[in-house]
């Protein structure tokens, strides 16, 4: 049986002013079970495009292709608009980065949740109400009830964080993206969210896909690491593995950053080198 | 323009302040009856690089904009030095000009239909100062950015690019104190060491005095001997960053944070298994 989720050779490109067409993501090929993949990179690296394009979100002015790119046995580039939406959010959905941003602001979080649930099942007002409730409690939020009908300016940003994972994972996908889910978040908050997100990918047997740019952060979290690079995967990593890292850019992006107890002045930068990009 | 003489002025007037300290007493800011910052505390010796660290809302950016005049506070701020008396007070040019802030966001903090020569020449003007073109020559110089950004527009810069200008713009007023607001969170993990080892360069090179905001604990300890915890507007601790890396911390609110810096670790998933 194919695997969840089939992406070979990849490509998002844009429209560049001159006429021709910029590569963001340039051939990225991977397989996805249940289970846990992070994508690292620095920005402009096209992780985050790699992400839009598998949730069908990619920009409409930009080219997507692939040799393959399949959900579930779905071809994802050939289906119809409308199969598309009944997977977008139903079958794969996402965390974006900011909840400030990417909640809507006139709407109360338990209406979100609702209208997400209502849009993928067909369930009674009054069913649709308790599901929500059950989904904000899973993520860890005391009071419900109370959350329910606060609008998004009104919850802290890890509040705002858990509500929206709530909204994701309500319709029960089988696939979550997470786009730099805490990278808004206090170091606290975004460990408290973090394990709320991994607990929940555990019970209910989910691919996770977790974009980030902290190196260190994915090593805990997944399972495997693709490293990406102007476009490219240019290493993938066991987790726990990146002390064994053996690309020159992985390594160089370790040892960049500063760490605790380590007197390391000055810092080790990172030397970019032409034919990482090739 | 006389190139030749630009050296001798570019080290003139400002220079009479040699090695500035900063001491705060008592500093509270308010706003209504939310108490933002509550009596803080703290000196920063002459060449001392000093780090405020907490989470948001616990009032460290609000003590670096008390400084320098950008939050109404109530307490003292002064300036330490040798010649105490003749130290400018805080809120005067002087002051402003000894004292300079690097933001955040260096999308948010340079003006977007200014060019590079125009953000840099606009503190000169404020401040009187002449040979602006030896010094903005000078100041692009200094952050590691040739001539040939000079007549850029920000959104031609990379991040980087754009702290570095921020920071040439503070430099180029040669103040004696910089005051650094998450320079760097805003940053790619590489582009965040390349500013750093820039910050820690020149405070070396000038003898500068940092006080640095940051929720980012490995950065501040590696750049700051010292550092403040702050939560909710108070001061939980203040301690050594050797201290801090050997875990000899008081407070439970500061191991907190410790724990949280040392990133994700699996508990949870393993009491379920």
């Amino acid at each position: 049986m194919e695997p969840m989720l089939v992406v070979d050779d990849l490509r998002v490109a844009f429209p560049s002013r001159d006429g021709g067409w910029v590569e963001a993501v340039r051939g990225v090929s991977f397989v996805l079970g249940r289970e846990r993949l992070g994508i690292v990179g620095e920005s402009g690296s096209g992780k985050s495009q790699t992400g839009r394009a598998i949730m069908g979100l990619t920009a409409p002015d930009a080219r997507v292709s692939a040799r393959r790119l399949s959900f579930n046995g779905v071809d994802l580039l050939y289906c119809t608009p409308a199969q598309r939406r009944a997977l977008r959010g139903g079958r794969i959905a996402m965390v974006l980065q900011d909840p400030k941003f990417s909640l809507n602001p006139v709407m109360t979080i338990g209406q979100q949740i609702v209208e997400t649930l209502q849009a993928h099942s067909r369930v009674s007002a009054a069913e649709a109400r308790l599901q929500a409730l059950a989904a904000l409690a899973s993520v860890q939020i005391d009071d419900p009830k109370r959350v329910f009908k606060l609008y998004p300016h009104q919850v802290s940003g890890g509040m705002g964080q858990r509500a929206m994972i709530a909204m994701m994972l309500i319709a029960r996908p089988d696939l979550l993206i997470a786009d730099e889910p805490t990278s808004a978040l206090d170091v606290t908050v975004q460990l408290e969210v973090l394990e709320i997100l991994d607990a929940l990918v555990l019970q209910r047997g989910m691919g996770l896909i977790f974009i980030s740019h902290d190196l260190r952060l994915v090593s805990g979290f997944c399972d495997r690491i693709l490293v990406m690079y102007a476009g490219r995967v240019v290493e993938e990593l066991p987790a726990g593995g990146l002390t064994n890292a053996q690309h020159p850019y992985t390594q160089g992006l370790l040892n960049c950053l500063p760490k605790l107890g380590v007197d390391q002045h000055p810092l080790p930068t990172l030397k970019r080198q032409p034919e990482w990009a090739q | 323009m006389n190139q030749a003489s630009a050296p001798a002025s570019v080290t003139g007037t400002a220079s009479q302040y040699k090695s500035v300290g900063l001491e705060v007493q008592n500093l509270r800011v308010e706003y209504g009856d939310f108490v933002a910052v509550a009596d803080t505390s703290f000196a920063v010796q002459a060449g001392d690089s000093f780090g405020i660290v907490g989470e948001s809302g616990s009032g460290k950016s609000t003590v670096l904009r008390a400084i320098c005049g950008l939050a109404a506070s109530t307490g003292r701020v002064q300036l330490l030095g040798p010649l105490a008396q003749t130290l400018p007070a805080p809120g005067s040019k002087p002051f402003r000009r000894l004292v300079q802030m690097v933001f955040q966001d260096p999308y948010g903090s340079l003006h977007p239909r200014h060019t590079v020569d125009k953000i840099l020449a606009e503190p000169l003007a404020i401040h009187g100062i002449k040979n602006e073109q030896a010094r903005i020559e000078q100041a692009l110089d200094e952050v590691g950015l040739g001539q040939g950004f000079r007549f850029r527009y920000p959104h031609q810069l990379s991040g980087g690019q754009r702290q570095r200008i921020a920071v040439a713009r503070a430099l180029i007023l040669e103040p004696q104190i910089l005051l650094l607001d998450e320079p760097t969170s805003a940053l790619d993990a590489s582009v965040q060491a390349e500013v750093l080892n820039l910050l820690e360069g020149l405070r070396i090179r000038r003898g500068l005095t940092f006080i640095m905001v940051s929720h980012d604990l490995a950065v501040v300890t590696h750049l700051c001997q010292r550092l403040m915890v702050m939560q909710r507007g108070q001061t939980v601790e203040l301690l050594s960053s050797g201290d801090l890396t050997a875990n000899r911390t008081k407070d439970p609110y500061t191991q907190k944070l410790m724990q949280a810096s040392g990133g994700f670790r699996r508990t949870l998933a393993v009491r379920q298994k």
